[in-house]
């Protein structure tokens, strides 16, 4: 039997439970991905619907209309519109929630307008008896020409009549539901006149967006039909009154409020939530629970990972056959794999709980309490989510900034994000201090150490609102100011739309951060493994001339050979090139080859000191730490760690740009080389300058 | 001195009667901000701005100087 796949897109509203619908058809059968190009995130499932029946899902970004205004709305029209895209669907889900239906209509309108089949899910049908709502299911499956799956992802039940309407496709009706040409009669007939073959809405769609369009002349289209971009928009409200008109006529039979049944819960939640007083008290408290998580609670098992893989490494080095194949294995790869599985902890435990936040409907809450605030930074309340973000990836962060209309507030957040404290400075605070800053109890439950990271972290978001307020004053850029954030209705947020997301962007994270922390782990391995000139290679000689007269243990002397073949290896040459200009920040050669190699992502400072430590002592079961602890000048004889060289450190990880993969994304969403060159040497300067002050007043 | 969205105080519920097209972003337009429909003022933040409404059953939030732009009539009770 030849078995039938089906293309099917979910589209919807944002906070519509789109996702949950998602993740009930395809479970874990996801693949999440990037559009070419773009960096819109591409979410494919799999469902199989019947024993020859599959369906392929995409679930596309959340929008309101085809009336794109960013880069994610625009990917949702450019694939409606491409017909020979591998993607178009062959059946269209626009997923509505009951209690927003009528909002939820305007884009189901434009949807049928393309001559799609098109299938209605009303979501959250649990909330109707509590919001005292009633549906004449047949009357609207007449007037809106569809089939409708009224179903409840959170109790679970309708998910099976949409399986049944996926199979079913082919019988949908492919009619709009209205005629939005009637808005100006004589323009829409003329429009079909000079292409006959084409769709009118797409015409529309062509004219008023600005997409790519494949099969039609573009410009041809635009310059016989072009119109100021004022009437365009006069047009626009036109056809949104039209539509709305529509769709209110067909609510008044179809849908019922007995509003004395109605209860409003989320009203009295939001007076507390968003009060002048409880609602920062309670913000605030949020926040110190984030941060308590990721600080202490995952202590535990990065300490055990940490230490599992000091074993392995160890235990890799004694029984595998000895040879440079080993070596790679004990001190390249092995520390390499641990220096990034040991952020899973701090990751997981962030992305739980932003998703918590987004999922509960909270967020909308925090943006609209801090947008007065950020304001005076030239930042938006729709900052606040990148900031807090930020703390675990610049990256998803800065693609989170998309939401903010007005682009000088969403250039300034862009460009001030990095400050932020991300998790890939974590591993380089939590060594320092542990290093340099004593475990001592402050006022009986704090700890000192705890406390030196919640500075460096407050010390992240100082700097992001100082940097903006600064280029708040710099910027010359004249935009439109406007704001519009949708407060969605409170709900619980469910499991299994937490765990997916937690999971995926771990995963993500894991795997694209750790192919290049692994390829310099390596590359770092062979660069102090290997050296130029006589001193490399007669390391032994040379060392043991030295020693001649002095009686020394055997350790002591493969230590001291193996220090030297270090300082003469190719990374050793590198780092002591750099010396000179970061001896007045307090580092020494080693410190500057763990700089110079997180120029491109900052958790490779640890491994880069781990594998450095490794190849340069024979005391291989040791923890990273100790080995760090236990470092010496030669010259001075004190210890390499000392306090002014850790908070030297410290405040330049703090403020240094050492992320390629930030770069790179602020390139693609400003669209200019410029601002991240800007990023990286405004704030690697401050960096240097700082550390520099930092070191010689503490030294 | 016309009266905006602005001029409502919370509780108060309105008529939108006009604004300017230019003006008036059109996602608001497209979640329901047109002339004829409802608005009611729900909250307004700490420091008195941004303000919270349900426009035609839709829950957002906007700031005070596009709630300047949107006229309306105020019902009254």
């Amino acid at each position: 039997m030849s078995s039938q796949n089906i293309n099917v897109a979910l589209i919807g509203n944002p906070n519509t439970g789109k996702t949950s619908v998602f993740n009930q058809l395809t479970g874990l059968n996801q693949q999440v991905g990037n559009y070419p190009g773009i960096t819109v995130e591409k979410k494919i499932g799999f469902c199989k619907l019947t024993s020859n029946i599959n369906a392929d899902i995409l679930d596309l970004p959340g929008t309101y209309s085809l009336n794109a205004c960013s880069m994610d709305e625009n990917l949702v029209i450019e694939l409606m519109l491409n017909k020979k895209d591998k993607l178009f669907p062959d059946v269209v889900v626009v997923v509505s929630d009951v209690e927003n239906l009528k909002r939820n209509l305007l884009l189901f309108t434009q949807i049928k307008d393309l001559e799609i089949p098109t299938i209605l899910v009303i979501n959250m049908a649990d909330r109707m008896k509590y919001k005292g709502i009633s549906l004449d299911i047949p009357y609207l499956e007449t007037q809106l020409k569809t089939k409708i799956a009224l179903i409840s992802t959170r109790k679970n039940y309708g998910i099976n009549e949409l399986k049944d309407l996926i199979i079913n496709y082919e019988s949908l009706s492919v009619e709009p539901c209205l005629n939005a040409s009637s808005i100006d009669e004589d323009y829409f007939n003329n429009l079909r006149k000079a292409f006959p073959n084409q769709l009118l809405y797409k015409l529309w769609l062509v004219i008023t967006q600005d997409v790519n369009f494949q099969n039609l002349e573009r410009k041809e289209v635009k310059n016989s039909f072009t119109k100021s971009h004022s009437d365009l928009k006069r047009l626009q409200q036109k056809e949104t009154i039209k539509r709305y008109q529509f769709i209110n006529d067909v609510l008044k039979k179809g849908l019922e409020i007995n509003s004395k049944l109605a209860k409003d819960f989320g009203g009295k939640l939001d007076r507390v939530l968003t009060h002048k007083v409880w609602g920062y008290v309670i913000f605030f408290a949020i926040l110190f629970v984030i941060f308590q998580a990721i600080f202490d609670w995952s202590k535990i098992p990065m300490d055990w990972i940490d230490s599992t893989f000091a074993t392995l490494s160890n235990f890799a080095s004694n029984s595998l056959p000895k040879g440079v194949m080993t070596n790679l294995i004990s001190q390249g790869i092995i520390p390499g794999v641990g220096g990034i599985l040991i952020f899973i902890p701090q990751i997981a435990f962030l992305f739980l709980f932003i998703s918590i936040l987004e999922e509960s409907g909270y967020m909308s809450r925090v943006v609209f309490l801090m947008d007065k605030i950020m304001r005076k930074f030239g930042l938006s309340g729709k900052s606040v989510v990148p900031l807090i973000s930020g703390t675990a990836c610049a990256i998803p962060a800065i693609m989170a900034t998309r939401n903010i209309e007005n682009w000088k507030e969403r250039l300034i957040t862009i460009l001030v994000t990095p400050f932020t404290t991300c998790s890939a400075r974590l591993p380089v605070y939590a060594i320092i201090i542990a290093l340099i800053i004593p475990d001592n109890p402050v006022f009986g439950v704090l700890n000192l150490q705890g406390l030196t990271l919640m500075f460096l972290y407050l010390l992240g978001f100082g700097m992001a609102l100082f940097a903006a307020y600064i280029l708040n004053k710099i910027l010359k850029i004249d935009s439109k100011s406007f704001f519009v954030v949708e407060m969605p209705h409170y709900k619980l947020p469910m499991f299994k739309n937490v765990a997916i997301n937690v999971i995926e962007k771990t995963k993500s994270f894991i795997f694209g951060a750790g192919k290049i922390i692994l390829a310099i782990s390596v590359v770092l391995w062979f660069l102090a493994s290997y050296g130029l000139g006589d001193n490399f290679k007669n390391a032994d000689q040379i060392i043991a001339a030295r020693i001649e007269n002095q009686s020394i243990s055997k350790s002591d002397l493969s230590n001291k050979i193996a220090a030297f073949k270090l300082e003469n290896s190719y990374i050793g040459i590198m780092g002591k090139t750099i010396e000179p200009a970061i001896a007045p920040l307090g580092y020494d050669w080693k410190i500057g080859v763990a700089i110079i190699s997180s120029f491109a992502a900052r958790e490779v400072f640890v491994g880069t000191l781990a594998t450095i430590y490794s190849v340069g002592s024979s005391a291989n079961n040791s923890t990273i730490k100790n080995k760090m602890g236990a470092e010496i000048n030669p010259v001075t004889k004190n210890k390499i760690f000392n306090f002014a060289t850790g908070i030297s450190l410290l405040l330049f990880y703090a403020f240094a740009m050492q992320c390629a993969s930030t770069l790179a994304i602020t390139k693609k969403e400003t669209n200019s080389w410029k601002w991240p060159l800007g990023q990286l040497v405004f704030m690697s300067g401050l960096a240097y300058l700082v550390a520099l002050i930092a070191f010689q007043i503490l030294k | 001195m016309k009266t905006t969205i602005n001029s409502l105080k919370k509780g108060d519920k309105a008529v939108i009667k006009s604004f300017d097209v230019d003006v008036i972003p059109l996602k608001l337009l497209e979640m329901g901000c047109l002339p004829g429909n409802l608005v009611e003022l729900l909250q307004i933040a700490p420091f008195g701005d941004p303000l919270y409404l349900n426009i035609n059953g839709s829950h957002l939030a906007i700031r005070i100087e596009t709630a300047n732009e949107i006229e309306v009539e105020i019902i009254k009770n």
